[in-house]
């Protein structure tokens, strides 16, 4: 026998399950005034004095066989357009950086309105493209997915998770396509062909 | 001031796999690729917080907080109570824990729920609390029943309530489920297999706590969270740019 460490080990992830609306959005699930109110509906503390673009990313949650998922339910965290994380020194104080969002129940597409993001320097110095990092849960996702967000109009070139990208043509499984200003398009596919990166973060 | 360590990668043969063979919904949901490991990043290390600004006090107790005046849920009277704790044994205060869950006869207040047990009028099936300086956090609810599900002809659910914490940081993001001491079904059910280890389903088995128990009058459960821990760094590995 050896000493004995003196950690914990993470308790197991369990799925959200099909009713997860409940506990995290009422209102999707019908039960609207619940809670005075809900937590991250929106990113904005005030939109209209938020700094940076406005973006609007629209897309669904295919599974293995190319359904657009009716329930599944996202959260998105990203730091402000100026590149700082809020709860940081200098973030925008009309910014929380985090939305909760969920496809919908009619035609499984979701909506995240948002800032665009802006770039920071990470490990060695090295900037990373503009991103927004997604966690996906639902209904058989036994642990949630993480994700993450790009825009083809941003220079990606020397983005560190990008890079790391072994297969080229799935680094575009990352990046949000414009459909029009301050419009994108993103999906995400849980499996099969095109199927998202996801991360083990 | 936030916190700035990287954490202990998860352990990925402690947690179920995406794809678990018998609960069927996983098989067409679950990625085929693996997934790619990612160094932590701020975008990892940073995560949303909340306070009790963003609560009501009353939002931890279920028994009333959807019951018309003077009426409560109709149930087992439980508090489900315990602590937020990380891998390195510390609490995790100030955390934002969730939490909903079906009625005693075991339906769900969802549009999407068609069990044949009756709605209460009286129960809504959610609830919030934020932990304290201890990590600690307490629910008064009612005992969810178990349901049967389609996944086999006849699966049925354990008696549990889903539970969603955020911790400090993106990276410490989970949903799991808390099932209680002694129930039969917990052996059956597909959905708690796919936690491959049992110690891991005994983690997510709350213990009946009678020292908790609030005599002639509710019942009570214990159970505590791990979330991930941070690497803390004697020797500096800097994340951000010099
Ligand atoms: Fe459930």
């Amino acid at each position: 026998m050896v000493q004995k460490l003196e950690t914990l080990i993470e308790s197991a992830s369990q799925t959200a399950g099909p009713y997860v609306h409940i506990g995290l959005m009422p209102t999707y699930a019908g039960n609207a005034g619940y809670y005075d109110e809900e937590i991250g509906t929106t990113p904005f503390l005030d939109e209209s004095k938020a700094k940076g673009e406005i973006v609007e990313i629209v897309g669904s949650v295919f599974d293995g066989t190319g359904w657009a998922m009716r329930d599944a339910l996202i959260e998105s965290w990203q730091c402000d357009a100026g590149g700082v994380f809020p709860g940081d020194k200098g973030a925008d104080p009309a910014f929380t950086g985090h939305c909760r969002f969920a496809a919908d129940a009619e035609s499984g597409e979701f909506t995240l309105r948002t800032v665009k993001p802006g770039s920071y320097k990470g490990r060695g110095g090295v900037e990373s493209a503009p991103h927004i990092s997604l966690w996906v849960v639902a209904r058989g996702i036994n642990i949630g997915l993480n994700t993450r967000i790009y825009f083809e109009d941003e220079d990606n070139a020397n983005d560190p998770l990008l890079n790391r990208i072994e297969q080229r043509p799935r680094v575009n499984t990352l990046i949000a396509k414009k459909t029009g200003d301050g419009k994108y398009r993103f999906d995400i596919r849980l499996q099969g062909e095109g199927e998202t990166v996801f991360l083990d973060i | 001031m936030p916190l700035k360590g990287e954490f202990y990668q998860r352990d990925r043969e402690w947690h179920p796999k995406a794809y678990t063979h018998d609960y069927k919904t996983s098989v067409a949901r679950s990625p085929r690729q693996s997934l790619i490991s990612l160094e932590n990043t701020v975008s990892e290390i940073t995560g949303p917080r909340f306070g009790h600004g963003d609560i009501d006090p009353g939002d931890n107790d279920l028994i009333y907080n959807y019951a018309q005046s003077g009426e409560s849920a109709i149930g087992e009277r439980i508090i489900l109570h315990g602590r937020v704790l990380d891998e390195n044994a510390r609490p995790v205060p100030n955390t934002l824990v969730e939490i909903w869950q079906a009625n005693a006869g075991g339906r769900y207040r969802h549009k999407k729920d068609t069990y044949l047990a009756p709605i209460d009028p009286n129960f809504g099936g959610c609830g919030r609390t934020i932990t304290d300086e201890n990590g600690y956090y307490f629910f008064r609810t009612v005992k969810p029943g178990a349901y049967p599900w389609r996944n086999w002809v006849n699966s049925w659910r354990p008696a549990h309530i889903h539970v969603s914490i955020f911790g400090t940081a993106f990276a410490q993001r989970l949903i799991t489920q808390c099932y209680f001491e002694g129930d039969p079904l917990i052996p059956h059910c597909p959905i708690l297999k796919t936690v491959p280890m049992q110690e891991g389903i005994e983690q997510l088995t709350a213990a009946l706590d009678l020292n908790a128990t609030i005599p002639l009058d509710t019942i009570a459960y214990k159970f505590d969270i791990v979330l991930r821990g941070r690497r803390s760094t004697l020797f500096e590995n800097r994340l951000e740019g010099n």
